[in-house]
C-alpha cells in the first residue's frame, strides 16, 4: 500500500505530538531529578547546573533503599505465588469441565473489577487483627489475590492454544496428568507464563494504594509509597528533587521490561482475542 | 501383540448425546482393522475409547484377555498415532520418540537403540536432533509413526494419520503404513474417513454410521455385497447410483426399462415384505458403451438411452455424467447422509445424476442422445424402508458356495 506523501507527513506529525506528549513529564522529572535544591524552582526546563546529589541522597539513605528491597522482595514472592497457583487454575479452565467453572471465571473477573479504594479500609482493619499490618505477607495476600484474575485470563488463552492432542498424547505415552502436566503442556506454555509473570510483576511494582494502606514504616513499605514520605532538608523544603530522582529510578526497571519483553506484552494482552 | 475385543461398547456423552451405541468387534492378533465413516459417525470416539482417552458408557473391552474398562492409557500398553501428529514441539526427534520409554524408565542406553532403530526403520536416523518444526510434514508423520513403533506396543491407534498429507505424500506413506505393520505384526485399529484408504489398507474395514456399526468384512465384500444402503453408497469412488425402482410381477420397473429378476431376488422380496417401491443400485463400471458390448453379453443387460451432461476423460477410462427421468427417489436417511458427506447438499448436486464408467473406446460425446448399457446382473435393491440390501439376502439364501466359502 503505497502511502501518499501528504498521508506520510499526516502519519508523522500525529506520531511526533503523540510521543511528546507522552514523554514531557518524563523527561520533566527526569531534568529536575538532576537540579540542585536551589535550582529546583528556576524557570528553565534543563537544569542549569548538572547535579548527581539527589540520586546520592536517596541511594545513601534508607527511606529509600529498604522500601526499594521490599518492592523487590514483595513482588517477587507475590509474582511467583500468582502465576503458580494462576497456571494450575487457567489450565483447569481451559481443559476441564468441572461444577462451578463458569462462577471461578465470573469470580476472578469481579476481583479484577473490584475498586480497590473500597477496599483499602477493610483490608487495613482486618490486616490489624490478624497481625499482617505493615509486613510482607500483608501486601504480598492482596498483591497475589489481585494478580490472579490478570493471570487466569492471560494464561487460559495460552492453554487453549496449546493442541489438547499433546495432551492425550503423553497420556498415551503413559504419563500420569501431573507428567503431562509438567513435561508436556507446561514447556509449552512457558512463554505465557513468562508473560504472566511481567504482567504481575509490573502491577506489583506499580501499586500504591494498598502500598501506603497497609504499611507504616520501611519495613515492608514500597518503593512508591516509601516516595511519598520523602522529607527535604529542613521542615519547609520540599524533596522535589529527591522524589524525581526516586521515580526516575523505579521507572528504570519498567523501562527494560518493556524494552526486553515489549512483544511477549503484547501477546499477553491479545492472546486469545484474534484466534482460538 | 494382542486381540482388542469391543463387546456392546456404548458411549454416552454427558449431555446425553449417544455417540456410539452398542458395538460389538472382534480384532485378532496383528489384524489391520479399519473404521471408516463420516465425520461424527463415533469413529474417533471408539478408538479414543480403546485408547483409554474416553470412559466407556457401558460395555466391555479386552485387550489380550484383560477388560481394560478402567485402566489407564498408560496400563493399556497401545500406542498411538494422531491426525495433527501431535509431536512435543520442545522436544527434538529423539526425545519425542524416546519420551514414553523415558517415562516408563527405560535405561537410556536400550532408549537410545529402540529409538536408533525405529528411526533406520523410517529413514528418519539424519533428522534425529531436529525439533518438529523444522520437519516437513511427511517428516512428521513418520516421527509420528516412530513414536508409536519404539514402544513395541500391542496394538496400533491411528486416527486419520494421513489426512494431513498433501495428495501425494499420502498415497506414499499409506503405501508405508502397510508395510510397516506387516513387518511389526502388531495389530492395529486405524481410523479415517477416506474409503479409498479403507479400501487399500485394511485387513478388514468397519463402516459406522451415527455410532452404529453398520457391516465388518473384508474390503473386496463390502464393495461386492454391501448389506445395505449406507454401505453401498460410501464405499466406492465414484459412488453407486441410486434410482427408484417399481416391482410387479417378478419385474423391476426402472427408468432404465424393466429387468426381469431372478426367481431368488423375487422370492427374497416377497420375504422382506417390501411394497412395490424399493431403491435400486448401480455401481459406475455396470454401466457400457452399448456399442462396445458385444451381442453376446446385451442379454445380460438392458439397453437405453441417455442424454450425456457431461463427459470426463480418465485415460483408462471414461466418466460420462447423466440425469435420471425419474420422480424423486424414495426418500432413505441414509442418503441423505451420504448426500451430506459427500458434499452434494452443498455444491448443489443432484441426487438424480447417474455416474457411468466407460471403456475409453467409447466414442460418446458430450449432449449426445447415447445409447447406454447397464449389466443388471450386477444390481443391488434396497428396502427404501430400513436400507437392507434385499439382494444379498436373496444370494445367502441361494446358497452360492464360492460366497459361502468367503464368508
Amino acid at each position: 500500500m503505497a502511502a501518499t506523501a501528504r498521508q506520510r507527513t499526516g502519519w508523522t506529525t500525529a506520531n511526533i505530538v503523540a510521543i511528546v506528549l507522552a514523554l514531557i513529564p518524563v523527561v520533566w522529572i527526569l531534568s529536575l531529578s538532576f537540579k540542585t535544591p536551589g535550582s529546583i524552582t528556576d524557570p528553565t526546563f534543563f537544569p542549569t547546573h548538572w547535579t548527581w546529589s539527589n540520586y546520592s541522597g536517596i541511594l545513601t539513605s534508607s527511606t529509600f533503599l529498604r522500601p526499594l528491597l521490599n518492592s523487590i522482595g514483595i513482588g517477587l514472592i507475590s509474582t511467583l505465588i500468582a502465576v503458580a497457583l494462576a497456571s494450575m487454575a487457567a489450565y483447569a479452565v481451559a481443559r476441564l469441565t468441572f461444577p462451578g467453572k463458569q462462577v471461578l471465571i465470573g469470580v476472578s473477573l469481579l476481583i479484577a473489577m473490584f475498586p480497590p479504594i473500597a477496599l483499602a479500609t477493610p483490608l487495613f482493619n482486618i490486616e490489624r487483627v490478624l497481625g499482617l499490618f505493615n509486613s510482607w505477607p500483608g501486601l504480598i495476600i492482596p498483591y497475589v489475590a489481585t494478580g490472579l484474575p490478570l493471570g487466569i485470563y492471560t494464561l487460559s488463552a495460552f492453554f487453549r492454544e496449546i493442541p489438547w492432542e499433546l495432551e492425550k498424547a503423553a497420556k498415551v505415552d503413559g504419563a500420569t496428568p501431573a507428567q503431562a502436566f509438567l513435561r508436556v503442556i507446561a514447556p509449552l506454555a512457558a512463554p505465557g507464563m513468562v508473560t504472566t509473570a511481567i504482567l504481575v510483576f509490573l502491577f506489583c511494582w506499580n501499586e500504591f494504594l494498598l502500598a501506603i494502606t497497609l504499611t507504616a514504616t520501611t519495613t515492608a513499605r514500597t518503593a512508591p509509597a516509601a516516595m511519598a514520605f520523602f522529607t527535604g532538608n529542613s521542615q519547609f523544603a520540599v524533596p522535589t528533587g529527591s522524589i524525581s530522582a526516586a521515580a526516575v529510578i523505579i521507572t528504570i526497571p519498567i523501562i527494560i521490561f518493556v524494552l526486553f519483553f515489549q512483544r511477549r506484552i503484547v501477546a499477553g494482552l491479545t492472546a486469545g482475542a484474534v484466534k482460538g | 501383540m494382542a486381540e482388542i475385543v469391543l463387546n456392546h461398547i456404548t458411549k454416552r456423552f454427558p449431555d446425553g448425546s449417544l455417540a456410539v451405541n452398542d458395538i460389538s468387534l472382534d480384532i485378532a492378533d496383528g489384524e489391520f482393522v479399519i473404521l471408516v465413516g463420516p465425520s461424527g459417525c463415533g469413529k474417533s470416539t471408539t478408538l479414543n475409547m480403546i485408547a483409554g482417552l474416553e470412559d466407556i458408557t457401558d460395555g466391555e473391552l479386552r485387550i489380550g484377555g484383560q477388560v481394560v474398562n478402567d485402566k489407564t492409557p498408560k496400563d493399556r500398553d497401545i500406542a498411538m498415532v494422531f491426525q495433527s501428529y501431535a509431536l512435543y514441539p520442545h522436544m527434538t526427534v529423539r526425545e519425542n520418540m524416546g519420551f514414553a520409554l523415558k517415562l516408563a524408565k527405560v535405561p537410556q542406553a536400550t532408549i537410545d537403540e529402540k529409538v536408533n532403530e525405529a528411526a533406520r526403520i523410517l529413514d528418519l536416523t539424519q533428522h534425529l536432533d531436529r525439533k518438529p518444526a523444522n520437519l516437513s510434514g511427511g517428516q512428521r508423520q513418520r516421527v509420528a509413526m516412530g513414536r508409536a513403533i519404539v514402544r513395541s506396543p500391542s496394538a496400533f491407534l491411528m486416527d486419520e494419520p494421513l489426512s494431513n498429507l498433501d495428495a501425494k505424500l499420502r498415497v506414499q506413506m499409506r503405501t508405508e503404513v502397510s508395510r510397516i505393520q506387516r513387518r511389526l505384526g502388531t495389530t492395529t485399529v486405524y481410523v479415517t474417513h477416506d474409503q479409498t484408504e479403507a479400501m487399500t489398507l485394511g485387513d478388514r474395514v468397519a463402516v459406522m454410521r451415527t455410532g452404529v456399526l453398520q457391516q465388518v468384512a473384508s474390503p473386496q465384500v463390502l464393495y461386492d455385497r454391501p448389506s445395505n444402503l449406507f454401505v453401498a453408497g460410501f464405499i466406492g469412488s465414484p459412488s453407486m447410483n441410486f434410482m427408484a425402482g417399481t416391482l410387479a410381477n417378478g419385474t423391476l420397473h426402472t427408468w432404465l426399462g424393466d429387468i426381469t429378476l431372478s426367481p431368488q431376488l423375487v422370492r427374497a422380496l416377497e420375504r422382506a415384505g417390501t411394497g412395490r417401491d424399493v431403491i435400486v443400485g448401480i455401481r459406475p463400471e455396470s454401466f457400457q458403451d452399448a456399442a462396445l458390448v458385444p451381442a453376446e453379453s446385451r442379454a445380460n443387460g438392458i439397453t437405453f438411452r441417455a442424454n450425456i451432461d457431461v463427459r470426463e476423460n480418465m485415460g483408462s477410462d471414461v466418466y460420462v455424467y447423466f440425469t435420471q427421468e425419474q420422480e424423486h427417489i424414495a426418500e432413505a436417511a441414509e442418503l441423505a447422509e451420504l448426500a451430506a458427506d459427500s458434499g452434494q447438499a452443498d455444491t448443489g448436486g443432484s441426487p438424480d445424476t447417474v455416474t457411468a464408467r466407460l471403456d475409453p473406446a467409447t466414442t460418446i460425446r458430450e449432449g449426445q442422445d447415447a445409447e447406454l448399457w447397464a449389466d443388471t446382473r450386477a444390481l443391488h435393491v434396497f428396502d427404501p424402508a430400513n436400507g437392507r440390501n434385499i439382494a444379498l439376502e436373496a444370494q445367502e439364501v441361494a446358497g452360492h458356495d464360492d460366497l459361502r466359502a468367503e464368508t
